[in-house]
């Protein structure tokens, strides 16, 4: 990870990258045999992985639970939506301010432990919300769910924007992709991202030069949760659906596989990498075998053993190897440059 | 009055008893000592005077102000910061970042998330002359974990001093260091004492006594002796210790 030493510029090189090679999927994906709706949900996945890496890879607390937000986001959503009569953005906003709500009260309960007791008190509440999803039948539909959530158009500046079509609502959830990136990139290169960052190396050090360890764990679950409802409420749009698996315990292994896989334990990046080596995985592996999964958990197991940082773990250390050889690596501080 | 103060100090674990009725002062602008034995306390006495463990029974006085009980956050903001005798470094950053979390103008922020703290470049600055003071100039950059030991040492006390501390507290600061790396120590420590108030707790005798104006003796969870370092070495139990040394 870059030095607090480096400037953050608002919008960097990889995001223009991942953005730009994001949004133009129209004009290739079917060329090499793929599908808009592919993009979509790994966009989708983007999201909703940064927002568990806020809390893995930036904070060092392991949320095993983190489905239960995913659903909570996507439920809240249909049934705004069908029994409120919400439109698209007041749904959202919902999805998002319910899911944030719930966070802030299970981060309440987890905030003072750390390790393997926070994960599995974030599995235990995750279980608990997976069962109300089931159990509750007149709410949520039950096992089978929520069924026919519309995607309903846009409305903007007097303007109505039909969504309907996978494109058009790949790209309104590019923009939100865009700003979840942004604004969490801005958060981890904060004095608040600092502070989190000190947290996850040395929480009782933390707390003696000062910073009060237990709050920013709150606030950090409670933005985590907050995003992974919007991913989940895009997914239900997605989807044209909602259902008990989206909260399951499945689901939240599959953003943990995600995110180490890419490597979000070292880099911003791996969550972004991870959504979309996994769902590509998924898909291209699935489509020659039925247990894909198994190939993939194998897959996961050896990146554990032999590459732990993941993809983007490798990619820096090939880069440092290379730096290395350029030029042998000082400790001093240089005169203060700008660096993108 | 005094800076610092605790009165009757009792801590058990369990059934053992492990501080019983200690009583301690530290005046301003001084540096001063403790020591004993391994085992007699010292550590336990210095985690209960930070606010690490709550005391069962007694009163801890920072200022004037009963401060018992409070957490170290509440303790350290009210400028009392600490060393840990094991190291408790932020091992995946650099130097400067480590020095960085901890400077006061940082904490006051902590809760923006949209403030780039790149470019902050009097925090920078600020962060540096904190390592230039503990001898660690040229090594900003260097990754904390890759420092070498000595220096790790040096980091540790930035640590506690980037807080721009009333008063600092070190745990052991020399463990592990070799005869050369405690002078270098001494040295810096030396320096300090002109610019704050210090409480070192220390088993190495010979370093205490080149550098404290008061020393505290504690056994058994007890304070057994006090005076300043020339009082101290008539003391019979310093004398019966391996103090010997000391004359030599």
């Amino acid at each position: 990870m870059s030095s607090l030493l480096r400037p953050a510029p608002l919008i960097t090189a990889p995001m223009l990258v991942t953005l730009t090679l994001l949004a133009s999927t129209p004009l290739w994906l079917n060329a090499v045999g793929l599908y808009q709706y592919l993009a979509l949900e790994i966009a989708i996945w983007m999201i909703f992985a940064l927002a568990h890496n806020l809390l893995l890879g930036h904070g060092g607390l392991p949320s095993f639970g983190h489905g239960a937000y995913f659903g909570l986001g996507a439920y809240a959503l249909g049934l705004l939506q069908q029994r409120a009569g919400a439109g698209l953005l007041l749904g959202l906003l919902g999805a998002v301010l319910l899911t944030a709500l719930l966070g802030a009260l299970v981060a309440a309960f987890i905030s003072h432990r750390r390790g393997i007791y926070y994960a599995l008190l974030t599995i235990a509440f995750g279980q608990v919300l997976w069962f109300v999803a089931i159990k509750w039948h007149t709410v949520t539909g039950g096992e089978d769910g929520l069924m026919g959530i519309k995607r309903l158009p846009l409305e903007l500046f007097g303007q109505q924007l039909s969504l309907e079509s996978n494109h058009a609502f790949f790209y309104f959830v590019l923009v939100l992709l865009a700003l979840v990136l942004i604004g969490l990139w801005r958060l981890v290169h904060s004095p608040f991202g600092r502070v989190l960052r000190a947290i996850k190396q040395n929480e009782m050090r933390a707390a003696f030069i000062g910073h009060n360890v237990w709050l920013v764990k709150w606030i950090a679950f409670v933005i985590s949760a907050a995003i992974s409802g919007l991913a989940g409420g895009l997914f239900a749009l997605a989807q044209q659906s909602a259902y008990p698996n989206v909260m399951s315990l499945h689901n939240s292994g599959f953003v943990v596989m995600m995110v180490l896989i890419g490597g979000g334990l070292v880099s911003f990046w791996g969550p972004v990498i991870g959504a979309l080596i996994f769902i590509l995985a998924r898909d291209l592996l699935g489509a020659y075998t039925e247990t894909w999964l198994l190939w993939y958990g194998l897959l996961f197991i050896a990146m554990v053993l032999f590459q732990p940082d993941g993809v983007a773990g490798a990619w820096q250390a090939w880069r440092a190897r290379r730096r290395a050889r350029s030029h042998s690596a000082g400790g001093a501080l240089p005169a203060r440059t700008k660096e993108a | 009055m005094a800076l610092f103060e605790a009165r009757d100090l009792h801590k058990r674990f369990g059934d053992q008893v492990v501080l019983e009725n200690i009583s301690l002062s530290f005046e301003e602008g001084q540096l001063s000592g403790i020591m004993g034995p391994n085992g007699a306390g010292k550590t336990t006495c210095f985690n209960v005077l930070t606010g690490r463990y709550k005391p069962d029974r007694g009163q801890v006085l920072f200022g004037g102000e009963d401060i018992t009980g409070q957490s170290p956050r509440q303790i350290a903001r009210k400028g009392l910061s600490r060393s840990f005798q094991i190291m408790n470094l932020f091992d995946d950053d650099s130097a400067i970042d480590n020095i960085l979390v901890a400077l006061p103008r940082v904490r006051e922020h902590a809760w923006s998330m949209v403030r780039d703290l790149g470019r902050d470049s009097a925090a920078h600055d600020e962060a540096a002359e904190v390592l230039a003071r503990v001898g660690l100039a040229g090594k900003e950059l260097t990754p904390c974990k890759r420092l070498a030991y000595g220096e790790r040492r040096a980091l540790e006390i930035g640590l506690a001093l980037a807080a721009k501390p009333r008063l600092l507290f070190l745990d052991e600061p020399t463990a592990g260091l070799g005869v050369e790396g405690s002078a270098r120590l001494a040295e810096l420590i030396g320096e300090l004492k002109r610019q704050l108030s210090i409480v070192i707790i220390e088993h190495d005798m010979r370093f205490l006594f080149g550098l404290a104006d008061r020393i505290s003796v504690i056994h058994w969870g007890q304070v057994i002796a006090e005076g300043t370092p020339t009082e101290l070495r008539d003391n019979p139990w310093v004398q019966r210790s391996n103090l010997g040394a000391l004359d030599t």
